[in-house]
């Protein structure tokens, strides 16, 4: 039987549990192919929740097989299913989602429709080894040559000279500085705060320490963004196993409860025409998923926050209501209250506990929900966040995407 | 005279000889008013003829009252700089740092925006606010030229 929430909404999420995660090696220019990273993934999450790879009948997964930009992708799901000869009775690979963790989204409602009973998600990439020792801007889009012609949202962009997210997501940001007065000597925080807590993280990929006044005097890359504000492409592979909840198989440890799921697309899904250009659709993703819990942002103790670009978690930060709208700058300065230390702290929450990708390494989304379920079962080591009585966080949000595109879940220890 | 006669007399429009490197949008019917419209110094944007809602990016139909009539008119050509950034980072060859993108709002409807590069002005002289108005950039292409819409200070910053 599943919850109700206001309004008589069912939320099927609830039915669902996180039974288990796993990830490959992570690294910068690894140099192996992305299949296998895939398979030493899948195979950790599978025996890290206690399973056998005959449980698995679902996989899912974003963004799908495709070849561009090298070292995006390069692994869908039949390759996965065709390596491990896996039985799926379920299965959906794409990129047109809610997010990059869009993927896990599917899965939560297939197994809460029975359509599967333990669902591989994963996401890999290969950015680090793809873009070699030529920097990202081997790998700009449309840079290969005189054939290519911008189709869809690109044409409105890439004619002008700005290819990359770092630009759109600096016109936002300058908005936001602009409007409320955020400064650059504040949105730092973001990056020494993940810089911190990689240190910790023995698979994070830059674990030396960062000053602020290293972040202040690094070069710019698109105003008010510079170098750091920026993730670091990386190798490896991450895995989220998606389990029914009333499913019988024995699980090696308590499962991560699925509370809320927030998809929402709302208002005009683009980087340019939002209706207000200081956020992003994670607003109204962040506003769907308070809707259906009884919860409140004040219960969080811990939030995994995509951090593409720095400024996309200050976003997430303030559309979760962790602050408030504008005040995102002023919360994070100093990062007392968004360190690992804050951790159940009234008015404070953990953010971006392994590192980020800011200093962890751009595994795109699935990072962020690895960590979360990671701290829920107090499996974190050195990096591990305990609440003031010494207990184990028990409410996290793990959460994706930006632009135009988001999706955030809150997730509860068993 | 309108900006847009203004803009096809050719008093701001820039220098195309030595072009550097710019992808090119996909010309099709759908978009063609957009990136065409500068060979007529117009910047054209989809119009209701019902309702008079512009309509960008380009949908065969208006969203507000769902009326099919959507046809191509010249816009006045002004705009309001809405946010921007100076990207400082190398994406092309010959495309060089530092240059001014941004996102402008047309005074014809609220909300009514383009990406674009603001042009003929130092990039440290960008501000929100900053009154511009379209000059078009002409780029030869294979199945004919591309009027990239770029916008510059009406008042001399
Ligand atoms: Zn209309």
């Amino acid at each position: 039987m599943s919850d109700r929430g206001s309004g008589g909404i069912r939320l099927g999420e609830r039915e669902a549990v996180i039974s288990g995660v796993g990830q490959s090696e992570i690294g910068r220019r690894i140099y192996r192919d992305p299949l296998g990273l895939t398979i030493d993934a899948t195979l950790a999450a599978v025996e890290h929740a206690g399973l056998k790879l005959s449980d698995i009948d679902g996989i899912s997964t974003y963004p799908g097989n495709i070849n561009q930009p090298p070292g995006f992708s390069g692994v869908g799901v039949v390759e996965l299913q065709d390596a491990l000869r896996l039985d799926l009775n379920w299965f959906c690979g794409g990129m047109e989602l809610p997010g990059q963790l869009g993927a896990v989204a599917n899965a939560i409602a297939a197994v809460s429709t029975g359509l599967a009973n333990h669902v591989l998600c994963f996401r890999t990439v290969w950015e680090a080894s793809a873009q070699g020792d030529k920097g990202r801007a081997s790998v700009t889009m449309g840079g290969g040559g005189d054939a290519f012609r911008a189709h869809g949202f690109l044409q409105w962009t890439l004619p002008f000279g700005a290819p990359s997210a770092a630009i759109w997501i600096a016109m936002m940001a300058n908005l936001h500085f602009h409007k409320y007065g955020t400064t650059r000597e504040q949105l730092a925080w973001i990056a020494l705060n993940s810089r911190r807590n990689a240190e910790v993280n023995p698979n994070a990929i830059y674990r030396q320490p960062m000053t602020h006044a290293e972040y202040m005097d690094v070069r710019m890359i698109s105003d008010p963004l510079c170098l750091y504000d920026c993730d670091i492409p990386a190798d490896g592979s991450t895995a989220i196993l998606v389990s029914r909840a009333d499913s019988s198989d024995d699980l090696a440890r308590e499962p991560v409860q699925v509370q809320a799921v927030g998809t929402a697309l709302r208002g005009r899904p683009s980087w340019d025409q939002f209706d207000d250009l200081t956020t992003m659709a994670l607003r109204d993703a962040a506003a769907m998923m308070w809707e259906r819990t009884d919860l409140n942002p004040s219960d969080v103790h811990i939030a995994e926050l995509y951090d593409g670009f720095s400024f996309i978690a200050l976003s997430w930060l303030e559309a979760l209501g962790f602050c408030g709208e504008g005040e995102g700058g002023a919360f994070i300065e100093g990062a007392e209250r968004i360190s690992r230390e804050s951790c159940g702290v009234p008015g404070s929450v953990a953010l971006n506990t392994h590192g980020g990708q800011l200093s962890a390494g751009r595994l795109h989304g699935f990072g962020f929900m690895h960590e979360a379920c990671t701290q829920l079962w107090g499996e974190a080591g050195e990096r591990q966040c305990l609440q003031g009585d010494g207990s184990l966080p028990e409410v996290a949000v793990a959460a994706a995407g930006g632009g135009p595109l988001a999706s955030t879940f809150l997730l509860t220890s068993g | 005279m309108s900006d847009s006669e203004a803009a096809a007399e050719g008093d701001t429009t820039l220098d195309t000889a030595d072009l550097p490197f710019r992808v090119m949008p996909a010309v099709t019917v759908d978009n063609e008013h957009f990136w065409t419209g500068g060979e007529h110094g117009e910047l054209r944007i989809l119009r209701c003829q019902a309702c008079g809602y512009w309509i960008h990016p380009p949908a065969p139909i208006c969203p507000q009252c769902l009326g099919k009539d959507v046809v191509p008119e010249a816009t006045s050509g002004r705009a309001t700089v809405l946010t921007w950034t100076i990207n400082r980072q190398p994406w092309y060859p010959d495309l060089d740092p530092p240059y001014v993108v941004a996102i402008v709002e047309l005074p014809e409807q609220s909300g009514l925006r383009l990406t674009t590069n603001i042009v003929e002005l130092d990039p440290e002289d960008i501000d929100f606010g900053l009154e511009v108005r379209v000059t078009f950039l002409e780029y030869p292409d294979s199945g004919g030229s591309v009027w990239l819409p770029m916008f510059s200070p009406v008042n001399h910053v």
